[in-house]
């Protein structure tokens, strides 16, 4: 009973979040300005964060978390590098 | 003491961090006390601004006013969004005349701003000690700019001075 | 998903809740993400995702994982805590760069300079 509560709720939140990321990427090739995409990014890989942490959930496995960490740090360092790079139109200074 | 440890806050949550990814053992304990300390030592040479924390009970005060304040804006910013018809919204720009001038208190005041969906910290002149924040729904300027002097500049200022 | 059998039915109700509940925020968040108009609203958005969307999905996560191995696990917390962290850095720093741009292009409905004692100009760099 537990099981098929959780499998479908999990099932659903699944499509939920994997909706959220579709629509972000719209966002992402629509624009129009270069920071539209870049705030669409950061919606994304976040939005790719919590996919994983619910596949996770799915196998009972904690492996999925550490990728969810490595995905929340590097999508986080490539977002800061540009929205720096929008500010001065370089990284390095 | 202070020599071995000039940042305990620092140390003391590497530590933390340590032991939450590897698992509570008392090898790991050692382990991550020890890359705390060194850890630590070395950002003293960065001589990152030093805060004292005056008082540590008001903390879990300030936390449950801004996870209360975030679940509010959360679901009034839903809303807003699901349903955009229901009225007129107006967004728009208000600039806050602030008192802090500690540099761990503004962060701490910008994350709680922009992490409550409804209000984004843009720009912040240190000089005026004025802030530009950004409204989602906007109803009164003095509105917004009490909530953020009263609500949580005072207890900023009473934690970290 | 053999592994959730032995779950207790008040924890799996309880994460489905949480699950659901965090996931759909975070849905709302990207909707925002295209509904919205303009560049500073919809700076807004991705924070219901990045707040109570991840906490819901990570409360779900520390509940399930800590009744199945009937022991605390919170490692979820740290997530929790690197993103309450980060995504205000970035959204600040791209709200910066946004106006930014747009004060050197001269762009209209822009917001005051914050220094009015004359000393720099409205398109000057802050």
């Amino acid at each position: 009973m537990s099981a098929t509560i959780l499998s479908w709720s999990l099932l659903v939140a699944l499509v939920l979040v994997g909706l959220a990321m579709v629509v972000a990427s719209f966002r992402m090739m629509r624009g129009p300005r270069a920071q539209d995409r870049i705030v669409a990014f950061d919606a994304f890989y976040v939005n790719a964060m919590l996919l994983l942490l619910v596949f996770g959930m799915r196998t009972g496995s904690t492996l999925y978390f550490e990728a969810a960490l490595v995905i929340a740090l590097l999508g986080f360092v490539a977002t800061l590098a540009l929205a720096k790079f929008l500010m001065r139109g370089e990284i390095i200074e | 003491m202070s020599r071995l440890l000039p940042y305990p806050l620092l140390a003391v949550s590497l530590l933390a961090m340590w032991l939450l990814l590897n698992g509570l053992s008392l090898g790991h304990f050692v382990l991550g006390g020890v890359i705390g300390v060194a850890a630590s030592n070395v950002t003293a040479a960065l001589q990152p601004p030093r805060s004292r924390i005056r008082r540590w009970h008001l903390i879990p005060k300030l936390a449950a006013i801004v996870l209360f304040d975030v679940w509010r804006s959360n679901v009034a910013v839903a809303r807003l969004i699901l349903f955009p018809g229901q009225h007129r919204r107006v967004s728009g720009f208000v600039i806050v005349p602030l008192e802090l001038r500690e540099p761990a208190a503004l962060a701490v005041l910008a994350c709680i701003l922009t992490c409550t969906p409804g209000t984004a910290w843009v720009e912040y002149d240190s000089t005026a000690n004025k802030l530009l924040i950004h409204v989602f729904d906007l109803v009164d300027e003095m509105h917004w700019i009490d909530l953020i002097k009263n609500r949580y500049e005072r207890l900023l200022l009473e934690i970290l001075a | 998903m053999s592994h959730a059998a032995d779950l207790p039915l008040w924890a799996a109700l309880l994460a489905s809740f949480f699950v659901l509940l965090g996931a759909g925020l975070t849905l709302i968040g990207a909707i925002g993400l295209v509904r919205l108009k303009t560049f500073y609203d919809r700076i807004h958005a991705p924070s219901l995702g990045a707040t109570w969307g991840a906490g819901g999905i990570l409360l779900a996560s520390i509940l399930i994982f800590s009744v199945l191995q009937s022991r605390l696990v919170v490692h979820e917390i740290l997530i929790a805590v690197f993103v309450t962290v980060t995504t205000p850095v970035t959204l600040m720093l791209l709200g910066r760069a946004a106006l930014y741009r747009d004060r050197s292009e001269n762009t209209a409905d822009l917001p005051p300079p914050i220094r009015t004692d004359g000393e720099t100009k409205s398109g000057d760099a802050i």
